[in-house]
């Protein structure tokens, strides 16, 4: 059919194979790269949806700027979307929800599309920094096929502002082969006195207030999103005691564990199955005492350089069998029914993604005034400057 | 006359345009914020208050940390450059010379964000750890400490010390030494009381383009200190970028000009003194 399909070699073949059985790649993909031609455009006729809907807006323009996470989109799925319109993806990654916010606020971002998490989508609407959304141009958004926990925070005084993307949990990752004689941890108290203790220099936290400081707050059995200030000056009080014995402040905790330098580390859900995928031995835990639940949203921002792209692209990876390649390559759940009808049963059933009922209960939604709480930020800059 | 008078304003415009928009604007914005109070969401609101100056302690560590690894950084720079300078200057021949002088620009082609991206793979777990774990000389944590900072500094800033002092030494009159041998003087003192002295201008431009910029760095220990060695520069970016608190951020922003400020100045009376005696040797 193309080429490049008379050229694989064995090794690449089943180098693909393996990838494919793995689950890092569709079985589209390794249909097409391993030259079963054929089939490919078979399936590729047979996913009508992939198609048309964007190219039919007509030119959106070269390029569409998207602010996001690490580890948190298929480059695969980007480059079909360029193939498709024409609009190469620019991906920033960040680190915490505050530095987005800080580079709205400041101007100028640049960016067509954001991925808010939901305690922030509310700030964003009050500091006039989000467009509404007109749903007729994201066609493939279909409200009802979502669970309404994970999409009401996109909707503010009844105007729809974001889209939900994924949702996840806040955990911790720990490398199980470091443990030696120690029970695994199941609960914040233990990863904070590990940390000062068996772990020392090997634990990493997020460079994120919500999380970082929410689960320090946990340690005390205190609530995830508390801004009492003999709370925080707990928080602060175990975090500066444990800075000397951290591995890192980094949000993109992936590399050092798989590296082995960092032996435990906040998690969230995706980071902690695509370990798991790579490296059976490091394990996704939820503490015991709870931590955070969170959902994603896609949004564009106010003045939003290639709008129309903005919606290509959102609409393009809310296309049910887009969104589910996606869930293959980063691991989060989606609240979207119609994806969940496609992905294969042993995601569906992965205990990373969908933990026990009983974790699941104990956790919070993150509160929208830890965004703003002057003394939260604080801390987070004092225990990073110490 | 006055033609002339105005040729020269129209010169000098475009600089002093360029000047006052980007310097001198910015800096009294950041002047007039020190004294503001943060935004309810972040950001500044008006107000006349010294309590961002008051608590300028808080980042005590980061200035204290900069302190140390800045001027520390120079000196090794220094230490390893002056050697380097002298080979390329004086004991190489012209062919070797600008291939080896492109040698030392090479690095600039590339993004300092990638060569310090190559530096946590050599200095992490699985880098020259491993290979000294392997010789069985001990596994040391090299990433994420001020040594891998200090790596990445004096890694990223040694050029900007070497052609400072290559320009001074390529430019010394040879025939000083020749006469300092006549005279009978041993090669060592001949590199200390005619070498050395007449590359100080050399040396003290290097170190003035290598301290002013440390003092500011912030990539190489965000990246090569995991968090942990933070400088000023880091908990200026930490409060405009993460706690939006740009009052404060102005507040640290107004100290940290000062204490470069003060340091610079001392460090130009300094110099001048000591090479001031020596201005009738000079033949530049």
């Amino acid at each position: 059919m193309t080429d490049r399909n008379d050229f694989i070699s064995r090794e690449k073949f089943m180098a693909e194979l393996y990838r494919y059985k793995k689950g890092s790649v569709t079985r589209r993909h390794f249909l097409g790269v391993t030259g079963l031609g054929v089939a490919t455009s078979v399936l590729g006729a047979a996913m009508p949806g992939l198609r048309s809907a964007a190219r039919a807006q007509g030119s959106i323009g070269d390029r569409v700027v998207v602010a996001s996470w690490p580890n948190y989109h298929d480059p695969a799925n980007f480059e079909a979307f360029t193939a498709e319109t024409g609009a190469a993806v620019d991906l920033n990654v960040f680190g915490s929800n505050e530095e987005m916010l800080a580079k709205l606020q400041a101007g100028g971002s640049g960016w067509d599309v954001f991925v808010p998490t939901n305690y922030t989508i509310s700030t964003y609407v009050e500091e006039d920094l989000i467009e509404p959304l007109d749903l007729s141009k994201l066609p493939n958004y279909d409200p009802a096929s979502f669970d309404a926990r994970f999409a009401e925070a996109g909707t503010v005084n009844g105007v729809v502002y974001a889209v939900p993307r994924n949702w996840g949990t806040t955990g911790f990752v720990v490398n199980t082969s470091m443990l030696g004689d120690l029970p695994k941890p199941t609960t914040w108290k233990e990863f904070w006195d590990m940390t000062k203790a068996e772990f020392s220099g090997r634990t990493m936290v997020h460079d994120y207030q919500l999380t970082t400081i929410g689960n320090a707050l946990k340690y005390f059995g205190y609530s995830f999103n508390s801004i009492d200030p003999k709370e925080l000056a707990d928080a602060e009080r175990l975090l500066l005691e444990v800075k000397p014995h951290l591995f890192g402040i980094n949000s993109d905790y992936q590399p050092s564990m798989r590296s082995g330098d960092a032996w435990m580390s906040i998690a969230w859900t995706g980071d902690g199955l695509q370990l798991h995928r790579d490296m059976p031995e490091i394990d996704y835990v939820l503490g015991k005492e709870g931590g955070e639940l969170w959902s994603d949203f896609f949004a564009i921002p106010k003045g939003a350089p290639h709008r129309d792209a903005a919606y290509a692209l959102i609409n393009y990876l809310l296309t049910p069998e887009v969104n589910a390649k996606e869930v293959m390559f980063h691991g989060y759940p989606v609240a979207d029914a119609r994806v969940n009808a496609i992905l294969p049963p042993e995601m569906l059933n992965d205990p990373i993604m969908y933990p026990a009922q009983e974790l699941l209960d104990a956790l919070e939604f993150g509160a929208a005034v830890t965004l703003t709480d002057p003394n939260r930020a604080e801390l987070m800059a004092r225990f990073k400057s110490a | 006359m006055q033609r002339q008078a105005l040729r020269t304003w129209l010169f000098l415009a475009p600089a002093g345009a360029w000047f006052l928009c980007m310097l001198v604007l910015p800096l009294i914005v950041v002047f007039v914020y020190s004294f503001g109070e943060r935004g309810a969401a972040g950001g500044y609101a008006p107000a006349f208050t010294f309590d961002n100056f008051l608590n300028l302690g808080s980042r005590w560590a980061a200035f204290k940390n900069t302190l140390i690894l800045a001027p520390l950084g120079t000196l090794i720079c220094l230490l390893i450059a002056y050697p380097l300078a002298y080979f390329l200057a004086l004991k190489t021949s012209p062919r070797w010379r600008t291939v080896l002088l492109i040698l030392v620009i090479v690095p600039f082609w590339t993004s300092i964000l990638i060569r310090s991206y190559a530096w946590i793979y050599l200095l992490g777990g699985q880098g020259i750890p491993a290979l000294l774990n392997a010789l069985g000389l001990g596994n040391p944590r090299l990433i994420n400490t001020p040594f891998a900072v200090l790596v990445g500094i004096v890694y990223g800033y040694l050029p900007l010390m070497v052609f400072p002092i290559y320009v001074a030494l390529e430019r010394l009159d040879k025939r000083l030494l020749e006469a300092s041998s006549d005279l009978g003087s041993p090669p060592w003192r001949s590199f200390l009381q005619v070498t050395l002295p007449l590359s100080m201008p050399g040396v003290a431009t290097g170190c003035m383009l290598v301290f002013i910029l440390l003092m500011g760095e912030f990539l190489i220990p965000a990246m090569l200190g995991g968090g942990k060695v933070f400088f000023i520069g880091n908990a200026l970016v930490d409060l405009f970028l993460q706690s939006r608190n740009w009052p404060f951020g102005s507040a640290v922003a107004v100290a940290l000009v000062l204490v470069m400020l003060i340091t610079v100045l001392a460090y130009m009376r300094f110099t001048r003194r000591w090479a001031g005696g020596r201005d009738d040797v000079s033949l530049m």
